[in-house]
């Protein structure tokens, strides 16, 4: 080898002066020569190990810099259901597109759902949402009754109840749940230990006292109220029965990440927070609440006069609704005539929806309350209109409300289309930073920030980029690369760190049962329940009336002013 | 098999495309050796092509899934240091080869695939993976580690003795 090297210089036309050496001395030269081709390269180890402390170096003093986001992951890890606990028996009342969902969340869905599943599973072996629902927990939960005031829904729910095997079509079944025809004769079923409830908005009330003036444990879906009065009522009668546990299904409740940006907050991290800015982006039908009629129902599979409400509701509600001056806003249809779309399709009905603020806003909000403790605002002010769904509908499809919090000297402004589905974030501006709040968390310094001052000016935090990140289920936060920014923003880092993805409203649901169980107070109770529901409906009024609604804190009543 | 005469500069040329390469790998081991619970995990998910479910399997498999990040965090440290140091270098370009051969099959620059991270250029069929791979070939074809790194010390005894 190395005389091939030498001789290949001896062709060159340029002359190594080692070439030329005595030859007495070419023994001791060569073996030299040999060494220092042999180890040519080492140097370089040197450089990069050079390159490679400066670069730790930096990232340190990043880390450092950063170690003020460090957080002690106080973050209750999920804790499986005791295999042997009691089976708490579940009446459901209304089974329609939540309800089911619901349903699902617990373990039971219909043999057709499930088959569904099964199907796409062989088309597409990577959608393993089949596997995922056969996977998830047994909530050692039992349905023993539905309610359902359309027949083929009652019969959906009860197919649903049967499935304890979570098999498609022709698979085993356990026994049927009993249907009642009336939410009422459900409750004083002596077999329901607790109900959950997922019936339209005007309904949502109602059902919920007189489930808990039956003694059973509530899990109702959101917004907590319709009518302002039924609100009141609702919280003393849940207060009075403290050992029922009440649950109000915002499901974002266990969205980990907020725990995480509640301590942010905590901490002081974005300095002083003035404005959070947040919304709502839907482009679809579905989206805008235009659901599928479907082809069984009519006058006689539909127990209208149930559907139409209870009575002591609506008049709260028509007493409302007059007193403001707001007869445009109900109807128009007649509430006793028979209609396919109002029943399939009622949140674009003020005579039994609440609207974005009842069904969208409420996530918002309580998402923000359950980070910065926002309880509820001082004013609420509205604008909006229906702008593109001409259907005949009497909710808005665009709707703007500014929240003021003044004793806290903030503002929360919600806004929402339905006519298209760009994606803002949420944000949390502070004096300082601002915060970026979704699945994960981007805390981005402010450049004019005094807090960071002295960091900024050493060139140790870049203002305008992403400082911090959190990703859910890291072990260690901080500074994360760009890449793992990218995986769990669109949700990879997510499902593998946890090994597993929980459903939110498996999680929420869970921690009710389990609340049920120990005694324990849910993370969204009656006094989150409460100021959900006041703070929606002083939006929905400001909207209504055209004017700023005020938050009469001494007598705890909304006022004009 | 080396009988390659080169001239000073084809030497020198193929001698830094060596080093280089063994710097670039090199340094994206100890990256990742560095980087806190460093998973292959996101890349593989985002497979795509004909092997994407081999690949995505090997994701979704834990135990799997940590042999891979074991051997990808070590094995490309170990390969910067063989072609760096021109050590056992047919070793270091056949590992080389083998990885970059899983990383064009796990991410080819297919018409229409998109993917996560976004690419650095733009790619129709080839990509740099592939460059980089047949460059390897060649490197393995043209060697400089017997004239220039370790292995001129370890295979000299025959080849100096023969002549």
């Amino acid at each position: 080898m190395n005389e091939e090297k030498d001789e290949n210089k001896n062709n060159q036309d340029n002359k190594k002066t080692e070439q030329s050496a005595p030859s007495e001395n070419k023994h001791v030269s060569q073996g030299r020569r040999d060494a220092i081709k042999a180890m040519a390269t080492v140097p370089v180890l040197g450089a990069m190990a050079y390159g490679v402390y400066r670069k730790r170096k930096a990232e340190s003093v990043n880390r450092n810099a950063a170690s003020m986001f460090r957080f002690r992951s106080d973050i209750a890890p999920y804790q499986p259901p005791v295999s042997d606990a009691e089976v708490i028996r579940i009446g459901i009342i209304g089974f329609g597109i939540r309800g089911a969902q619901l349903m699902q969340a617990l373990g039971f869905a219909t043999p057709q759902y499930v088959e569904n599943l099964i199907i796409q599973n062989k088309a597409n072996p990577d959608n393993t949402r089949y596997q995922d629902f056969l996977e998830q927990d047994d909530l050692r939960v039992e349905v023993t009754a539905v309610c359902d005031i359309f027949d083929t829904y009652a019969q959906y729910a009860m197919d649903a109840g049967a499935n304890i095997y979570r098999e498609g079509i022709n698979g085993r079944l356990g026994p049927r749940p009993k249907r009642y025809w009336n939410y009422k004769e459900l409750l004083a079923a002596p077999d329901v230990d607790a109900v959950v409830i997922a019936s339209p908005d005007h309904w949502h009330g109602t059902m919920a006292m007189d489930a808990l003036k039956a003694g059973k444990h509530v899990y109702l879906e959101k917004p907590m109220t319709w009518t302002v009065p039924e609100t009141y009522e609702l919280r003393s009668l849940a207060r009075n029965n403290p050992r029922l546990v009440f649950q109000l299904g915002h499901q974002n409740r266990q969205i980990e990440a907020y725990e995480r940006a509640r301590q942010i907050i905590e901490k002081g991290l974005l300095g002083k927070v003035t404005l959070i800015e947040t919304g709502t982006n839907r482009n679809d039908p579905n989206g805008a609440w235009v659901y599928p009629i479907h082809e069984d129902a009519n006058p006689q599979t539909i127990d209208w006069e149930q559907f139409e409400g209870d009575p002591e509701r609506v008049k709260e509600y028509m007493e409302y609704m007059t007193s403001a001056g707001l007869a445009e806003y109900v109807g128009p249809e007649a509430r006793d005539k028979f209609s396919l779309e109002r029943f399939f399709r009622w949140r674009c009905w003020w005579d039994y929806s609440t609207g974005l603020s009842g069904d969208l806003l409420t996530h918002e909000y309580d998402a923000m309350n359950q980070i910065l403790k926002l309880g509820i605002p001082s004013s609420a002010s509205s604008s909006g209109g229906v702008y593109y769904f001409k259907d005949g509908r009497t909710v808005p499809d665009v709707l703007q409300t500014a929240f003021e919090f003044k004793n806290k000297d903030m503002t929360m402004l919600y806004s929402a289309t339905l006519a298209n589905q760009f994606s803002r974030s949420r944000k949390i501006m502070g004096h300082d930073a601002t915060m970026e709040v979704g699945n994960t968390l981007t805390v981005t310094v402010d450049q004019r920030s005094d807090q960071y001052r002295q960091q900024i000016d050493q060139g140790i935090i870049k203002p305008g980029e992403p400082f911090y990140t959190y990703l859910p289920g890291q072990s260690v936060d901080a500074v994360s690369t760009a890449t793992e920014r990218y995986f769990a923003e669109r949700g990879l880092l997510y499902s593998f760190i946890g090994g597993k993805r929980y459903n939110t409203t498996f999680l929420h649901m869970k921690e009710w049962i389990d609340c049920i169980r120990t005694g324990n107070e849910p993370s969204c109770g009656i006094d989150q329940g409460f100021e959900e529901a006041i703070t929606a409906h002083m939006g929905t009024r400001a909207y209504l009336e055209g004017r700023t609604m005020y938050w009469d804190e001494e007598n705890e009543e909304i006022t004009r002013g | 098999m080396q009988s390659n005469q080169y001239s000073k500069l084809q030497l020198y040329s193929l001698f830094t495309l060596r080093v280089l390469i063994g710097w670039y790998f090199l340094y994206e081991g100890l990256a990742k050796v560095f980087t806190p619970n460093w998973s292959a995990y996101g890349y593989l998910i985002d497979s795509k092509g004909v092997f994407a479910p081999l690949f995505v399997a090997l994701a979704e498999n834990p135990e799997l899934l940590s042999i891979v990040n074991f051997i990808n965090i070590w094995g490309l440290t170990l390969i910067g240091l063989l072609l760096i140091l021109g050590l056992f270098t047919n070793i270091g370009y056949v590992g080389a080869i083998c990885f970059l051969l899983m990383y064009y099959l796990s991410h080819p620059p297919l018409l229409f695939a998109e993917y996560i991270l976004p690419a650095e250029g733009s790619y129709l069929w080839v990509d740099k993976n592939l460059i980089l791979l047949v460059t390897m070939a060649v490197l393995m074809l043209f060697p400089t580690s017997r004239i220039i790194g370790f292995d001129s010390l370890i295979f000299r005894k025959g080849l100096v003795r023969n002549k």
